[in-house]
């Protein structure tokens, strides 16, 4: 049987499932479902990491095999830098070019240094919106109630607080730089609502939310004249006698030499671990989210937290081959599009928390209610053309021309078929433990954006990553420009590596890895 | 998986054994499973792509490619992540193109449709041969906006180049020395900076934040316990 032939059951059910309403899952169905069949509680997949500040905490085995994994620095270096900076941030996505623009603002010299291209990232990728109690009937205070349900209850409340109230004014200044937000017909902002969200809350521009948004920022990173470091991975920072940060040792992907950068200060905006592959899932990150600023903090001696917990975002392409982990928004759920198993049932509420609804599609899959592909991926429905069908032809062309630009490619029309999801890797919860000014326990090392923790909680909602990494770039950058004026610039050291090292000597060097990853290893070996 | 959904295996088993073709990487030939990526087939073939990578999911616009298919004298431009190989095609990355971008203060623009033509001076000579549209992997039409640019229609340039990635395809094909992505880049910011009109509620919402509107309930809130909470957070509907 082909693929067509197994869609008709979806089309066959439609009319039926559009009457239909599928109640939310009570408070102990939920934590039941989850804990079955949510990746995050599968034992197996964890284990303690054996040093370093969060010494006996439980994690996925493959981060904690990078986290206790040796630097590729040698004690005898030479520390001579090539450059030198008020503020060093590292990573040129959303929170990386928002932090540079702000440090740079507030007068300090900085330096904006990527392992890939300026804006090759996440943050590019962010389709669904970002969340902005903007709307008369919502409020930062709901914003904030609602993550904090969504987050499960453990979010950072002085981290969460920070970010719904200055929301509206980052969606300011993004206007002001000539972001192109959807409007409605009185000149206000469009928001639409997302899973786990009480009231409309997204903004958003079409369905390229994050690539408008990097386009903008991309370019006034450019007319600002900041100093780029591209295809230069951080490989190792550097600390002073009282272990703050001092700057950073980069590798430079082109001579494979390397360059050392001091720094007043340091922010990480490296991103995620999405193509570290986790419990072998495909993945929606782009190619460098490998968690390079998780290992390099960590042997600073910077805390993580909520590291036992990712997003498994519910709706990764499954089909076509060429797309496998790609997301498919969850604005087409937002919009009404339903959730169909093999049998052409539904079975969760679309608009349940991400992990909700990805425990949900697994328990189907695993129950045997999913459909297979040719190449032996298992996935269920979801119906796009319904959206059509209730909202009049021609809305998932309108409404979601990403998408149908990136199935037709492949001679999908997803205004006529439905497509098949499975849950993919899709973001870390947690990450490096920062303050509301973004800072570390570690002096003078900042972290913004996906690789910083506490904020989300245990499961983030959707279109809080794009607040997050505005407001924490921004109270990074405007931190640690401040501070430059005020101090000198420390001593460049390897203090934390001997420290590192002498620890990880204690436990039988028993990573046996180097990291950071920096590049997943796609590459087939041949010969 | 269990055992009893059999019946929803697609039955192609030359998926589960690719069938191979043969196409050519920057003029060297290797056999590849049929329909992978262009960028799947390079790391198929050993080939290490550092340059001409980013978000594999078609919206960086890093892996900018040329490319032929099999008896088609025609050499055609993709996006290497979003595109299937075939058999007998061939293909080359395109490193990126030395186009020049105008520097500009957004918000200081006196008049941004006049600024134009001082930032992009070459935009006004468009000689129509619609290259950059056949070149647009993301099917916009690139002429079509470089002549409202020009003709100051900036709406609908916005909304026309909403979709770009940013490759930067249209440029080396451009007899005119345009860079449309970046002329269309100004424009939709200029669009947004200075002509899409103020949304009156977000000034409102800053404004109540910052009089302190909602000063009351954070305070009753935040002194909440972890049960008090949880059960005011389930009341929020």
């Amino acid at each position: 049987m082909d693929i067509h032939a197994l869609q008709q059951i979806v089309h066959k059910t439609r009319d039926a499932r559009r009457k239909q309403t599928i109640p939310k899952f009570s408070p102990a169905d939920r934590d039941q479902l989850i804990h079955k069949y949510h990746p995050d509680f599968r034992a197996s997949a964890y284990r303690p990491i054996r040093f370093g500040p969060n010494e006996g905490e439980k994690t996925v085995v493959e981060l904690a095999t990078l986290l206790e994994g040796d630097s590729p620095i040698h004690d005898d270096l030479d520390l001579t830098p090539h450059h030198q900076t008020d503020v060093l941030i590292i990573g040129g996505g959303g929170a990386g070019c928002a932090a540079a623009l702000h440090a740079h603002g507030a007068g300090a010299k900085t330096i904006l240094a990527t392992k890939l291209r300026l804006g090759d990232s996440n943050s590019v990728m962010a389709q669904g919106g970002m969340q902005v109690s903007v709307a008369p009937e919502d409020s930062p205070v709901t914003h904030f109630l609602d993550t904090l349900k969504g987050g499960h209850m453990e979010n950072d409340h002085a981290l969460l607080k920070v970010m719904v109230e200055e929301g509206p004014s980052i969606a300011k200044w993004l206007l002001e730089l000539g972001v192109l937000f959807d409007r409605q017909a009185d000149g206000n902002l469009h928001v639409k609502k997302g899973g786990g969200s009480s009231k409309p809350r997204l903004v958003t521009c079409s369905d390229y939310t994050g690539l408008e948004i990097m386009r903008v920022l991309k370019d006034e990173v450019l007319n600002q004249k900041i100093q780029l470091l591209e295809f230069a991975a951080a490989i190792e920072l550097l600390s002073d006698d009282s272990g703050a940060c001092t700057g950073a040792i980069f590798k430079d992907l082109d001579n494979q030499r390397h360059v050392v950068v001091a720094a007043k200060s340091v922010i990480l905006a490296t991103g995620g671990i999405g193509r570290l592959h986790i419990q072998g899932f495909p993945t929606s990150n782009h190619y460098g989210a490998t968690g390079d600023g998780l290992c390099l903090s960590y042997r600073m001696g910077a805390k993580l937290a909520h590291i036992d917990t990712f997003q498994y975002h519910p709706s990764g392409a499954v089909y076509p081959e060429q797309l496998i982990g790609a997301l498919v928004t969850e604005g087409i759920r937002s919009e009404g599009g339903q959730l169909v198993n093999a049998k052409g049932d539904r079975f969760v509420n679309e608009l349940d928390t991400r992990d909700v609804v990805s425990s949900s599609i697994i328990r189907e899959c695993e129950e045997g209610r999913g459909i297979r592909t040719m190449s032996g991926r298992v996935g269920v429905w979801l119906d796009t053309p319904i959206l059509d069908a209730e909202h009049g032809a021609g809305t998932v062309e309108k409404h979601f021309p990403a998408m149908v630009l990136q199935f037709e490619r492949f001679g999908i029309d997803i205004s006529k078929d439905p497509v098949l999801i499975y849950p993919t890797l899709h973001y870390q919860n947690g990450g490096v433990k920062i303050d509301t000014n973004s800072e570390t326990n570690v002096k003078n090392l900042f972290v913004a954006g996906e690789a910083s923790g506490g904020l989300h909680g245990r499961n983030r909602l959707m279109g809080n990553s794009l607040l997050d990494l505005m407001v924490y770039g921004k109270r990074s950058g405007l931190t640690a420009a401040g501070r430059a004026g005020s101090m000198k610039q420390g001593k460049l050291t390897l203090k934390h590596l001997e420290r590192f090292r002498a620890e990880a000597k204690q436990h039988g060097n028993v990573s046996g890895v180097i990291s950071p990853m920096i590049l997943p290893a796609y590459t087939r070996k041949v010969g | 998986m269990t055992t009893d959904d059999t019946q929803n295996v697609i039955d192609q088993p030359e998926v589960m054994k690719p069938r191979m073709v043969t196409i050519e990487i920057a003029g060297k030939k290797v056999d590849v499973p049929e329909g992978i990526t262009v960028v799947k087939a390079m790391w198929y073939a050993g080939i290490d792509v550092v340059r001409g990578i980013g978000c594999l999911g078609g919206f960086c616009g890093a892996c900018a490619t040329y490319y032929r298919t099999k008896d088609d004298p025609k050499v055609r431009t993709c996006l290497a992540c979003q595109t299937a190989v075939q058999d007998g095609m061939c293909f080359t990355m395109m490193p990126p193109f030395p186009a020049r971008k105008a520097i500009y203060e957004i918000q200081k623009l006196q008049d941004p449709k006049q600024d134009l033509f001082n930032f992009y001076p070459e935009a006004p000579l468009c000689r129509n041969c619609n290259a950059c549209t056949e070149a647009c992997p993301q099917r916009i039409d690139v002429r079509e906006g470089v002549w409202k640019a020009v003709f100051g229609d900036f709406k609908s340039v916005s909304e026309m180049f909403m979709d770009c990635v940013m490759c930067g395809m249209c440029t080396p094909v451009c007899i005119a020395d345009i860079a449309p992505n970046l002329v269309a880049l100004y424009v939709s910011r200029a669009q947004g900076a200075h002509f899409a009109e103020k949304p009156i509620g977000l000034d409102t919402r800053i404004k109540e934040i910052q009089e302190g509107r909602y000063n009351d309930e954070w305070h009753n809130v935040l002194k909440m316990n972890d049960k008090e909470l949880a059960e005011h957070c389930a009341t929020v509907k």
